[in-house]
């Protein structure tokens, strides 16, 4: 019964007042639309966990899965999506150029529009800074308000956030008209690993893109740093550098240790201000979140503004010279000795990677 | 040509903050209270590029209570040749939200017609990242987030920004009138010395209710609770390279 009447909608007309009131006394159902990345024709991994947000929004969830670019490797990342995890029941394919760099205006138009045809309940995309600079606009366009960093889902309209830093986790609820918007922490829903069978693949349609219209803005370029390390947002093993590093020369040792260990390589503020790597590499309040099982930090202070990055990291381990340093109050084991030392007996003494 | 900056007045980002016993929300009371740093870098780049010469005019706005002029203060004391200020009390179990904040910005940009709005790129208190998205919504216009270089061509009226993305620094190319929002890179903020603090005492805070911008400030949010974060359990200070080794292989099970 459900699956018709969200079936019928689906199909209603794309007038936006009825499919409104249609949604609304659809209220009870939840059919959840996931804003999805694609990299090198799969599913990018935080796009992952959104799926895995939308089964804990509903165990029953009736997910469709919304995928832009343009090219083979679009298609591909559709073919992935489809047979991603058990709930997606659709694949929704936006095949544009307008659409192959991410740029707000047309994703955001894209966005209402898709959200205006289905009438979704809800709709995530991950906490990335394509989702971040996406979903708000969106969102004004549509006129809800969404819920930023979701780390909990405790009821379909009710979640967990952090606020100040981390400092404080706000408990929210949504009281607002469909869809219920959100960005979710991917640190905090893992995906789901289990191998779906063969035969659940969800159906793939195209999107109609006659709304799209002559952009105000254009992508210009992508200065990227090629790493064969594992992506810092998702990496098991993360070792970070601060201040105490002193140079960017001394961050190769990091980078060795992080070759060894098979880990990402991250750094705080102060160490990418003073340019020993790159900005993309900071870890805290507004740089990335990240969870890894063990985070290692080599002449890291433990500011608010960082700790907000990696507290919720299963293993903590702390080497610094000062013993006063706030990072030793959240570290599972603290060194207290200079780092350079430390790195060079960690270098010696750890074997190399299986 | 003009430029509207929008401005927060925050907990400063120094303060340990702590959760009110009834659990409504943080402790503001006799908390230092700062601009949004993310503002300040705002203020900044709005009077870099008045004193370049591509604007002629900074006018900072901001939405809070009375003693948010203190923060407007502050923007003028940096520079900013003007300022409104949009009065709202909060209640604290309905948060102002992002969306409430851009429709009042856009009022105010209709009235100021500028030709660029900067914004920071979130509020370190409720860490939303919304509100320059959406006032660039609302207006229709393009937006650059997270920008850690700004470059204008009034006579194109172009703005090249460059973004700072996760897989590194994206360039993207707009039409003005645009939103730009600031990332922490954009400049190093300037501190206002003692002659614009008290020159700042003269310029014009003009206020203004949010029921004479025609604004409807509801909330589609209820704060249910606000918690402090579990706390992690007590680590261990090891004495050696060794020992950490080993307790990672044996203890932690995480090498």
């Amino acid at each position: 019964m459900a699956a018709m009447l969200v079936g019928a909608l689906r199909r209603g007309s794309g007038c936006r007042g009825g499919s409104r009131l249609l949604a609304q006394s659809l209220r009870r159902f939840v059919s959840t639309l996931v804003v999805a990345e694609h990299e090198g024709g799969f599913v990018k991994p935080s796009s992952l966990s959104a799926l895995a947000a939308a089964e804990a929004i509903a165990k029953d969830n009736k997910v469709s899965v919304l995928l832009g670019g343009s090219g083979p490797a679009l298609h591909k990342a559709a073919d992935h999506a489809a047979s991603s995890h058990p709930l997606v029941s659709e694949v929704l394919v936006a095949d544009s150029e307008a659409l192959a760099h991410p740029l707000a205006e047309p994703w955001a138009e894209l966005l209402r529009s898709v959200q205006q045809k289905g009438g979704y309940s809800h709709v995530i995309a991950s906490s990335t800074s394509f989702g971040k600079n996406l979903l708000p606009r969106a969102a004004a366009l549509l006129d809800v308000s969404p819920v930023t960093d979701v780390t909990a889902v405790k009821e379909p309209h009710v979640f967990v956030r952090p606020i100040y830093a981390g400092n404080a986790l706000c408990t929210v609820k949504y009281t607002g008209e469909e869809p219920c918007m959100m960005s979710i922490r991917s640190t905090s829903f893992s995906p789901t690993t289990e191998a779906m069978s063969e035969t659940k693949v969800a159906p793939i349609t195209q999107v109609d893109l006659s709304f799209l219209s002559e952009g105000k803005s254009s992508w210009v370029n992508l200065t990227s740093q090629d790493t064969e390390r594992p992506d810092l947002a998702n990496a098991r093993v993360v070792v970070t550098g601060g201040r105490g590093l002193k140079s960017a020369e001394n961050f190769k040792l990091l980078e060795q240790l992080a070759e060894k260990l098979g880990a990402a390589v991250g750094a705080t503020r102060a160490a990418v201000d003073a340019g020993y790597v790159p900005n993309d590499l900071q870890v805290g309040q507004t740089g990335k979140i990240v969870a890894p099982e063990l985070y290692m930090a080599f002449g890291v202070s433990g500011a608010i503004q960082h700790l907000a990055g990696m507290r919720d990291s299963k293993v903590i381990v702390a080497v610094n010279k000062d013993a006063d340093a706030p990072i030793f109050q959240v570290a599972d084991y603290g060194l207290v000795a200079d780092l350079f030392e430390v790195l060079d007996e960690l270098l010696k003494k750890i074997p190399e990677k299986k | 040509m003009k430029i509207l900056v929008a401005v927060k007045r925050v907990v400063d980002y120094a303060v340990k903050v702590r959760v009110r016993p009834d659990r409504t929300g943080v402790e503001t009371a006799n908390v230092k209270m700062s601009m949004n740093p993310f503002c300040e870098i705002a203020v900044e780049e709005a009077l870099r590029l008045r004193e370049a010469g591509a604007a002629a005019e900074v006018v900072a706005a901001t939405v809070g209570p009375a003693q948010s002029a203190d923060t407007l203060r502050t923007a003028l004391a940096m520079g900013a040749d003007r300022a409104v200020h949009v009065l709202h009390d909060q209640d604290p179990a309905r948060p102002l939200l992002p969306l409430a904040v851009a429709k009042i910005l856009r009022a105010v940009a209709l009235q100021e017609k500028p030709d660029l709005v900067i914004l920071g790129k979130q509020a370190i208190d409720d860490d939303c990242n919304q509100t320059g998205q959406m006032l660039a919504g609302l207006l229709q216009w393009p937006q650059g987030t997270f920008a850690s270089k700004i470059i204008l061509d009034t006579e194109k009226q172009k703005a090249t920004v460059e973004r700072e993305v996760d897989g590194g620094i994206e360039s993207i190319c707009l039409d003005l009138p645009a939103v730009i929002t600031t990332d922490l890179r954009l400049n190093q903020p300037r501190y206002a010395t003692l002659p614009n603090i008290m020159k700042a005492k003269s310029k014009v805070i003009k206020k203004i209710a949010p029921e004479d911008l025609g604004v409807d400030i509801r909330s589609d949010m209820e704060v249910i609770e606000v918690n402090e974060p579990p706390k992690r359990k007590a680590g261990v200070i090891l004495s050696s390279v060794d020992e950490l080794l080993d307790k990672l292989k044996n203890e932690a099970r995480v090498l």
